[in-house]
């Protein structure tokens, strides 16, 4: 590891492994941490438990804000271990100077996102910082929820499981670097920032137990495909031409060099279930609005154990690795 | 809505692939080591994992068509140095701030608190230097003759609009001098590089400005079939499909697959704004291959006021440094090794932590080999 903290290590992929490895697991290591699963099963797997801090630039984006993208967050790592969202506290920091006005328009969003699982903010924090020490407003929450659907784990994955995306990928990666200063790209694209224990909960509602479920936040679906692979020792096979993306998203990346795989997602989920629920399952989420691209990709085998392979329309195969670094404009 | 999905789906369409793998693999019948010269095509072949439908015959030699790659540890010490000097803001683009260098890469200088900032389009220098008037901001420049227009409207900008707190530390390179030492270069290890290659893909943007007039030589005076060829998957099998017919037929010429967007002449506008502005120095230093002849540019005369060379000269070092001793990406760029066969691909140096720098850009061979699992042939 560097002698300083890099951004990498902040992105979701092998640099940020390290550092948790390297600094965090190294020292805190318990049961609980050592699965490593987005939120922890505490009481016994009743109740599920996590923490999770957002700082984006721009605070207002499309598709969403910071307030939106930090009740999203926390709750759908709650319901990525099948349990519903239940309780949240809030903290913020706030840089002097901030407009009330923006912290109220923040504050209003996060009112209407926690409606949609119908959790609640039970406590919070608030600290004012002198100009400078953070970039206008940081905010962590921390959720509980209850578990509804048991048995949850990123060791589950089987030959012959089947893997489905929510919806189309690198939505909210996309519309960040297009919404960024200095990148100056006109485009109609909206992040997917979006509560997911509603589609969980129909799910749950219609008999289907998945084995595995995962939010595709930093680093992509190709970050949670990998991590995936090696927490269960296994291969996993995906057909390219099945991962659903947008034309925004795709021109984004043609013009930049970036992989839509590897872009993140703020409201879009990987599920693992048994073949026979596919069909049943992909009919539950296209029924929600903005997931009518949800799609089959691909299944689990024994080909390449711990690796991604991506297999092309015209036969040809790859590996699909964990992305790493910085995500930087290619230059020609 | 079906409109703007062709422009990608056409030039990957899996029937007209394997019409084109069909053809190919019927139709070479000797063996041809083929360079692409650009690291564009280098990521295209591997990514679309092109080898596994291609025959034996074909073999891929890849180029030095990396700007980032072929930068040479002197010039990154420099831009390094230059972050580090009071009240400086350094610009570069996109993955050269992770290039390492002596002392690091941008990417650390900026972790201890150098201001560095990568840009998507160099014009951005503009709002940076009026954003901080009080600051001093270095556009390090590098690339082909693809991004060179770009700085050239950089300075004409700067010129126009009396910025005085900019300058440039000007690093670009040019294609057709690169191209012609490889083939002219010997090594008492083998008869010639010359040997290795059979007939080039000529690069698709690079040839956009400079015209596929450039290439010229390479059929006329070297007898080798080069072929501009686009960055599509498509684009490469009907480029490598025209070379192997070229020898087939015993022909060496220059041909032009990329018809939709290089023309003969190439952009004329583009041409003159970059002669307006730069000149050939005598000499550039390429990473691993070594001073090359005319193969660099630098600001004319009359603007050495904007350089940033000149006027941080006394803290830049002159002295040449050597490669890592471990690192290959010499023979790499020379078409002579292919990355796995490096003692460090894939373990000491790996894109997280590049020791050379054909790992550092996703358009180096190593990045793609690593990135795209060369193992699968």
């Amino acid at each position: 590891m560097t002698k300083t903290v890099t951004l990498p290590m902040g992105n979701g992929g092998e640099e940020n492994n390290q550092l948790i490895e390297g600094i965090f697991y190294k020292h805190l290591k318990n049961d609980y941490l050592q699965k490593s699963e987005d939120a922890a099963l505490i009481e016994d797997g009743k109740l599920c438990f996590t923490t999770d801090s957002f700082t984006i630039s721009p605070l207002f984006f499309s598709g969403g804000d910071i307030g939106k993208l930090s009740v999203c967050g926390t709750c759908n790592d709650l319901a990525m271990m099948g349990a519903r969202p239940k309780y949240m506290t809030l903290a913020m920091m706030i840089e002097e100077g901030f407009e009330v006005k923006n912290l109220e328009k923040i504050v209003r969003s996060i009112k209407k996102e926690l409606q949609k699982s119908g959790a609640l903010v039970v406590a919070g924090d608030t600290k004012v910082v002198p100009r400078g020490s953070v970039d206008k407003l940081f905010i962590n929450t921390s959720g509980v929820g209850v578990v509804e659907l048991f048995g949850i784990s990123s060791s589950n994955l089987k030959e012959g499981d089947a893997i489905i995306v929510s919806r189309d990928v690198g939505r909210h990666g996309a519309t960040i670097y297009a919404n960024r200063e200095g990148i100056d790209l006109k485009s109609d694209l909206k992040s997917d920032c979006a509560s997911l224990w509603p589609m969980v909960e129909a799910i749950k509602n219609a008999g289907i137990k998945p084995k595995e479920l995962r939010d595709a936040t930093r680093g992509g679906v190709a970050a949670v495909l990998n991590e995936w692979a090696k927490a269960s020792d296994v291969c996993i096979e995906v057909e390219e031409d099945k991962i659903p993306v947008c034309d925004e998203v795709m021109g984004i990346c043609e013009l930049l060099g970036f992989e839509p795989t590897a872009l993140a997602n703020e409201g879009t989920f990987l599920l693992v279930l048994d073949k026979n629920d596919v069909d049943k399952t992909l009919e539950i989420l296209k029924s929600f609005e903005g997931n009518e691209m949800a799609s089959y990709i691909g299944q689990v085998t024994n080909e390449h154990k711990q690796k991604v392979l991506l297999l092309s329309e015209w036969g040809t195969k790859r590996f699909l690795d964990m992305p790493t670094g910085e995500l930087l404009p290619r230059i020609c | 809505m079906q409109d703007k999905l062709d422009m990608f789906k056409i030039f990957r369409n899996p029937e007209h692939m394997k019409a084109l793998a069909k053809l190919i693999n019927q139709e070479a019948k000797q063996k041809v080591r083929v360079m692409e010269v650009c690291g564009g095509h280098t990521h295209t072949i591997m990514k679309y994992g092109l080898p596994q439908i291609l025959p034996e015959a074909i073999e891929f030699v890849h180029g030095p068509g990396c700007p980032v790659c072929i930068m040479p540890k002197e010039r990154i010490d420099h831009a390094y140095i230059l972050s580090n000097q009071p009240n400086v803001i350094l610009v570069t683009l996109g993955d050269m701030i992770k290039v390492p260098g002596s002392n690091g890469s941008l990417s650390d200088a900026r972790s201890k608190g150098a201001d560095v900032r990568f840009v998507y389009s160099p014009m951005d220098v503009i709002k940076i230097a009026k954003e901080n008037p009080k600051k001093k901001v270095i556009f390090f420049a590098i690339g082909f003759e693809t991004t060179t227009p770009m700085t050239a409207a950089l300075v004409e900008h700067v010129i126009k609009q009396k910025l005085s707190n900019v300058s440039f530390h000007i690093n670009h390179v040019t294609v057709p001098e690169v191209m012609k030492e490889l083939l002219d270069s010997r090594d008492k290890h083998v008869d010639s590089y010359n040997n290795r290659i059979d007939a080039f893909i000529g690069p698709s943007h690079v040839s956009v400005i400079t015209g596929s007039k450039i290439y010229e030589m390479f059929p006329k005076d070297y007898k080798r079939p080069v072929v501009v060829t686009g960055f599509e998957p498509i684009d490469v099998m009907e480029g490598l499909l025209m070379i192997v017919r070229q020898i087939n037929d015993g022909r060496a010429e220059l041909e032009n697959q990329y018809k939709r967007s290089v023309s003969y002449e190439g952009n004329t506008v583009a041409q003159q704004l970059i002669n307006k502005y730069f000149d050939k120095r005598e000499l550039f230093k390429w990473r691993g291959l070594g001073n090359i002849p005319k193969s660099g540019l630098k600001l004319r005369d009359e603007f050495a006021y904007l350089d940033a060379e000149k006027i941080y000269s006394e803290v830049l070092p002159k002295g040449e440094i050597e490669d890592h001793k471990l690192c290959i990406c010499g023979d790499i760029l020379r078409g002579m090794a292919k990355p796995t066969e490096c003692q460090v691909f894939g373990t000491a140096c790996k894109p997280s932590k590049p020791i050379g720098s054909c790992m550092v850009s996703s358009e180096g061979a190593c990045a793609a080999y690593y990135k795209y699992g060369g193992v699968l042939r």
